[in-house]
C-alpha cells in the first residue's frame, strides 16, 4: 500500500500574527515553522497503515526551498522520500493543481492530508485534489483503518459522526483523533538526511485568486470586571443589555 | 450572469446558516445587477426561500439524492450551475458544505474562497474578506476567476426577512451513485451541537477534574448553551475531544461564549477569538483571556458559576 500525505508548511501554533509591507505580507521575522498539525497526522496514521499492509509513504509539499528542513522532519518521523513542487503556493486551487498532477503519475492507493492548514485555513485541499483525479473523497476523519483493497473510515459530520466505506484508491484528510503524532527519534533524523527530497517545477501557473491585504481582528475595547460577590450581575447584563437568551 | 446559493436541509428543515447565506448573497446580486436563486437538493424544507431575498427556487431531485453526498450534490448542482447560467454560489460553511464546495469549483472551474466572513457590496470589486492563520487575522481576497464558490461562515452574516413568496422549479438531476458507501451515521440528540451553537459554555483546567462539569453543564443547560472545553482539559480526557475548541480543535463563532477557568492561551483565543460576547470566569486577574473579553468576573468558578446558575433560573422562570 502507496499512500501520497500533502503537507503545508505553517508557522508554529504560538506565534503572534503580524504583517509588514503595508499589510500586505505575512510578517516572517523570528517565525518558527512547523509541520501542519493535521497533516502531522495524516503522515503518522499513513506509516502506521503502511507498517501493516506494506508500502511506502510519500510525502509531497508545495513551497519554496526554505521548507525544506521541516520537509526533512516528515523524513525523519518516516516518510520514505519526499517531492516538493518549487512555486510559493499562490492559493488552494495552484497548490491542488501540482498535487494531482503528480499523484496521476504515481502509483499511490490513498492520499492523506489534514482536514486544513493552520495558516490559511482553506479546509478544501482534500475536495480539490479528489475531484480532480475523479476518486472518492472522506473528508474530516478521526478514525481510518484498511484492509488493503478498501478503506473504513469515521468522519465528523454536522451534529454528529458517519462511518464511510470507499474502495481504493480515495483521498482523505485527517481530523484530530486520528492518531498521537510520532516524534522523530535519533536513528530516523539520521536516516532522513539520506532520503531522497525530489525538486520538481510547477505545472500549471493559473489560481483564481489573489490574497491582497490582510488585517488584525479589532482589539476588544476593554473588559468590564464585575465583582464575584454580586457575579449574578453578569447574567442580568448578558439578558437585559446584550438580549442574549 | 447569476447567483445561486446552496440551501442545506437538515431533517427536513433548512439550516439557519442557509438563511444567512441567501439574505447576503441576494443583497449581493440585486447591487451586481443580477438575480439570487437558491438551490436546494434532495429534501425540502417548510419555508419559502423568496422570503428570504431569493428571486428563483430551484429544486433537484433524483436517484441518490436522498441523503447529503459530496459527490452526488456536487454533480447535482453543477447541473442547475450550467442549465442556469450561475457564474457564483455560495455555500454555508457547514461539515457538509465544505465538502461540497471545493468539488463543485473544480467541475466549475471557477475560483474557491472558503472561511468568508465579508462580502463587497458587489461583484464590481469582488474582493471578500476570509479567516486564515486560525482566526488570528483576516485577507482580502480578490476572486480573479469568472466563475466561483464561496463558503461562508456561519454567523458571520445577519437574516433579512423582507422578500416575497417564490414558485419551485422543480428539475431531475442525474447525479450518478455515490463513490462512497455510508455505514452508519450517529447524531447527537437533545443537547445543543456545538458547531451550530449560539451560546457556548466552556470549561478549562481551573474546574480541576471531570467531576465537576456538572455545573458547566447545568449553565449550559439552562441557557440552552452548548458546552466546550480547552485543549488540556480534552487531552486528559477529562471531555471529549469533539468539545475541544481552539487552533488545532473547533474553531466557533457564537454569539456568546463564556469561559470558566481557562487561561486564554493564543491557540485558545485563535478558536473562539470572533465569538461575538465573551465572558471570563477565572481566579487570576493576569490571565491573559481578560484582554479578549467584554465581561470578566475575577473569583473562584465553584462559587461564581451557581450564582449564574441561580440568576439564569430566575430569568428563566426554572427556579
Amino acid at each position: 500500500m502507496n499512500i501520497l500525505v500533502c503537507m503545508s508548511v505553517v508557522p508554529d501554533t504560538t506565534t503572534k500574527i503580524t504583517f509588514t509591507e503595508n499589510d500586505t505580507k505575512f510578517n516572517t521575522d523570528g517565525v518558527q515553522y512547523i509541520i501542519n498539525p493535521y497533516d502531522e497526522l495524516s503522515l503518522t496514521r499513513a506509516l502506521e497503515l503502511t507498517e501493516k499492509h506494506g508500502g511506502n509513504v510519500t510525502v509531497i509539499h508545495v513551497g519554496e526551498a526554505s521548507t525544506d528542513p521541516v520537509i526533512r522532519k516528515a523524513l525523519a518521523i518516516g516518510a520514505a522520500e519526499a517531492v516538493r513542487v518549487n512555486a510559493h503556493p499562490e492559493d488552494g486551487m495552484f497548490v491542488a493543481k501540482q498535487i494531482a498532477e503528480y499523484a496521476k503519475q504515481g502509483n499511490f492507493d490513498m492520499i492523506l492530508m489534514g482536514r486544513e492548514s493552520i495558516d490559511y485555513n482553506g479546509g478544501q485541499m482534500a475536495g480539490l485534489v479528489a475531484e480532480m483525479m475523479g476518486l472518492p473523497l472522506i473528508n474530516v476523519v478521526t478514525e481510518l483503518d484498511s484492509d488493503g483493497s478498501s478503506v473504513t473510515a469515521t468522519r465528523d459530520i454536522d451534529g454528529g459522526k458517519q462511518q464511510v466505506k470507499s474502495s481504493l484508491p480515495c483521498v482523505l484528510s485527517a481530523q484530530k483523533d486520528l492518531c498521537e503524532p510520532r516524534i522523530p527519534n535519533m536513528r530516523g533524523i539520521m536516516q532522513a538526511r539520506t532520503k531522497p527530497l525530489n525538486v520538481i517545477e510547477a505545472v500549471d501557473q493559473s489560481s483564481g485568486t489573489s490574497f491582497d491585504s490582510y488585517k488584525l481582528p479589532p482589539a476588544k475595547s476593554g473588559v468590564k470586571l464585575i465583582d464575584a460577590e454580586n457575579a449574578e450581575e453578569l447574567i442580568d447584563l448578558l439578558h437585559n443589555e446584550k438580549k442574549l437568551f | 450572469m447569476s447567483i445561486a446559493v446552496f440551501v442545506e436541509t437538515d431533517n427536513g428543515e433548512y439550516k439557519k446558516s442557509s438563511f444567512e447565506a441567501v439574505s447576503r448573497a441576494s443583497e449581493f446580486a440585486k447591487a451586481s445587477g443580477s438575480t439570487c436563486i437558491a438551490i436546494t437538493v434532495g429534501s425540502k424544507g417548510g419555508e419559502n426561500l423568496g422570503k428570504y431575498g431569493a428571486n428563483e427556487h430551484i429544486h433537484l431531485s433524483g436517484d441518490g439524492l436522498e441523503m447529503f453526498h459530496p459527490q452526488t450534490y456536487a454533480t447535482a448542482v453543477f447541473n442547475a450551475v450550467e442549465s442556469k447560467g450561475i457564474n457564483t454560489v455560495f455555500i454555508s460553511q457547514t461539515y457538509s458544505g465544505k465538502s461540497l464546495a471545493p468539488l463543485l469549483a473544480v467541475k466549475m472551474n471557477g475560483a474557491l474562497v472558503t472561511g468568508v466572513v465579508d462580502l463587497p457590496e458587489s461583484n464590481s470589486d469582488f474582493t471578500v474578506t476570509k479567516t486564515c492563520f486560525s482566526n488570528k487575522a483576516f485577507a482580502k481576497v480578490k476572486v480573479t476567476s469568472d466563475k466561483s464558490v464561496l463558503t461562508l461562515i456561519p454567523n458571520s452574516f445577519s437574516i433579512s426577512e423582507s422578500g416575497s413568496d417564490v414558485n419551485t422549479e422543480e428539475m431531475a438531476a442525474n447525479a450518478g451513485s455515490a463513490n462512497t458507501e455510508v455505514l452508519d451515521t450517529q447524531k447527537v440528540t437533545g443537547k445543543v451541537v456545538l458547531t451550530e451553537a449560539e451560546l457556548v459554555v466552556s470549561g478549562g483546567r481551573g474546574l480541576k477534574g471531570p467531576e465537576n462539569w456538572n455545573m458547566i453543564e447545568e449553565l449550559a443547560d439552562t441557557l440552552g448553551a452548548a458546552t466546550a472545553c480547552s485543549k488540556p482539559v480534552s487531552d486528559m480526557e477529562w471531555r471529549p475531544h469533539s468539545e475541544h475548541v481552539g487552533q488545532t480543535g473547533i474553531t466557533i463563532k457564537p454569539n456568546l461564549y463564556i469561559a470558566v477557568g481557562i487561561s486564554g492561551a493564543i491557540q485558545h483565543l485563535a478558536g473562539v477569538g470572533s465569538s461575538k460576547v465573551i465572558c471570563v470566569i477565572n481566579t487570576d486577574p493576569e490571565a491573559p483571556f481578560f484582554k479578549a473579553a467584554d465581561y470578566g468576573i475575577v473569583g473562584d468558578a465553584f462559587e461564581v458559576v451557581p450564582k449564574l446558575i441561580k440568576r439564569a433560573k430566575e430569568i428563566k422562570g426554572l427556579a
